[in-house]
């Protein structure tokens, strides 16, 4: 079966500094990866270079059959990143950035409703413009787009951050149902205990690159 | 293409009508604008009227840059032009979307810039046909162009200043010709509009043509 991700040395500049300095890696369909690593140490660049938002300008990339050096537009439609950033529209509503979202990946308008209900944010909230939103409730509302959008490849980086404990359990739930229908999940955190929860394998980053690679289930 | 012009297109609109600041702000910049030139130019009321032509669009164009400039700041908040990228959008739908948003805001604007100029200049707007030929063709040149540029701009750090100094020497032949057009269509003479016309058309063509095909490539590396 090939790789929902393999990254063959791997490089990536940011301006010209190497972020990512010759990545191996490799995640198989299905698999859940946690990429662990101190600050600065390649986490969300590696998680920005899966996406393609990051050019690899050396080495290998592949993520689900897209050739990124070649193209990494084309993988876009099949990936979903949460991460630091909501990219939320603050003047419309919940409901209409997450239906924006669906409708934009090509997907069902229909699954508003199910993917607000999902993160608990259904009823009164739907109708509430995002700038009136907490913190959490915008993460929420990210996670919400996410989940309808359906994405072949969910890059979480940081997921936990900003969730309250309710927020976080409902978070490791809806990786756990994107795992169990076949999504692949690669996230970057510093909640170890929590990610590693629902990982299946953890990798650590150092300087840019894959120091160690540890089975855990 | 279009189904993607038409999502970006109406969440621009969308998010415009709720937050006005089209209408609170980018039309009062364009209204003082005409009401400045008045009165640097009122003891001589004739100048004014004269000057209509060049006056209208020097305030379509500076309205032009706010409109773009806003445009791109939708997503500048939040990493709102990564989640565009992620979006899985096609390019060319976004450029055709948000310039279209773009030029419907710029069209109401140049309404109420048209009668701003009849109360304020006393100007008679005469050769209606033409006027507005001349609106739509400038207004897709301008929007297209801005968006262009647009989106180099919000892509660097120094997007506020960039902007203007990009746009406003690109955009020189559309003030030219849609000043040109307008004076023929004012003064009775539509025929000594028509090259004028054809300069916005090709300007217009050019500039979507570019955008459509150049977007994605400069939504990404910039």
């Amino acid at each position: 079966m090939a790789s929902a991700v393999c990254f063959r040395s791997a490089v990536v500049l940011l301006d010209r500094f190497p972020a990512l300095t010759g990545v191996d890696l490799e995640v198989d369909p299905g698999e859940a990866l946690l990429v662990r690593g101190p600050n600065g140490a390649g986490k969300t660049t590696l998680l920005r270079a899966i996406a393609g938002l990051a050019p690899v300008v050396d080495g290998s990339a592949e993520v689900l059959g897209h050739d990124l050096r070649r193209d990494r537009r084309a993988v876009r439609r099949q990936v979903g990143l949460f991460g630091h950033v909501t990219g939320l529209y603050d003047d419309l509503t919940v409901a209409e950035n997450v239906r924006f979202s669906i409708r934009a990946a090509g997907g069902d308008p229909d699954g508003v409703a199910v993917a607000l209900a999902r993160v608990e944010l259904d009823g009164r909230l739907a109708s509430l413009a995002v700038a009136k939103l907490s913190a959490g409730q915008r993460r929420r509302t990210a996670l919400a787009a996410l989940i309808g959008r359906r994405p072949a490849l969910w890059l979480l980086d940081e997921p936990h951050a900003g969730l309250d404990a309710r927020g976080r359990d409902l978070l490791d739930e809806v990786i756990a149902d994107a795992i169990a229908t076949g999504a692949t999940v690669v996230l970057a955190s510093h909640d170890t205990d929590r990610a590693a929860a629902v990982a299946t394998r953890t990798v650590t980053m150092v300087g840019g690159s894959l120091e160690a690679r540890v089975r855990v289930s | 293409m279009f189904r993607d012009a038409a999502l970006v297109a109406g969440k621009d609109l969308r998010i415009e009508l709720r937050s006005r600041v089209a209408t609170n702000q980018v039309a009062p910049f364009a209204v003082l604008v005409l009401l400045l030139f008045a009165f640097a130019l009122d003891p001589d009321r004739g100048v004014l009227n004269r000057a209509t032509p060049g006056l209208f669009w020097v305030a379509v164009l500076f309205s032009s840059l706010l409109a773009v400039q806003r445009s791109f700041g939708l997503e500048a908040a939040d990493g709102g032009r990564d989640t565009l990228r992620l979006s899985g959008l096609d390019a060319a739908g976004i450029f055709v979307g948000k310039a279209t948003a773009v030029a419907l805001q710029l069209l109401a604007l140049q309404v109420v810039l048209g009668v701003g100029v009849v109360v304020l200049y006393d100007a008679h707007l005469t050769g209606p046909a033409q006027l507005v030929a001349t609106c739509l063709l400038a207004t897709i040149g301008l929007a297209a162009a801005g968006t262009v540029y647009g989106v180099v701009a919000a892509g660097l750090r120094v997007r506020e200043t960039l902007l203007p100094l990009l746009v406003l020497p690109v955009v020189a032949p559309v003030l030219l010709a849609g000043t040109k057009a307008w004076e023929a269509a004012l003064a009775g003479a539509p025929a000594d509009g028509w090259p004028w016309l054809r300069l916005l058309a090709v300007f217009a063509v050019v500039y979507v043509t570019v955008g459509v095909a150049a977007f994605g490539l400069l939504l990404e590396e910039t």
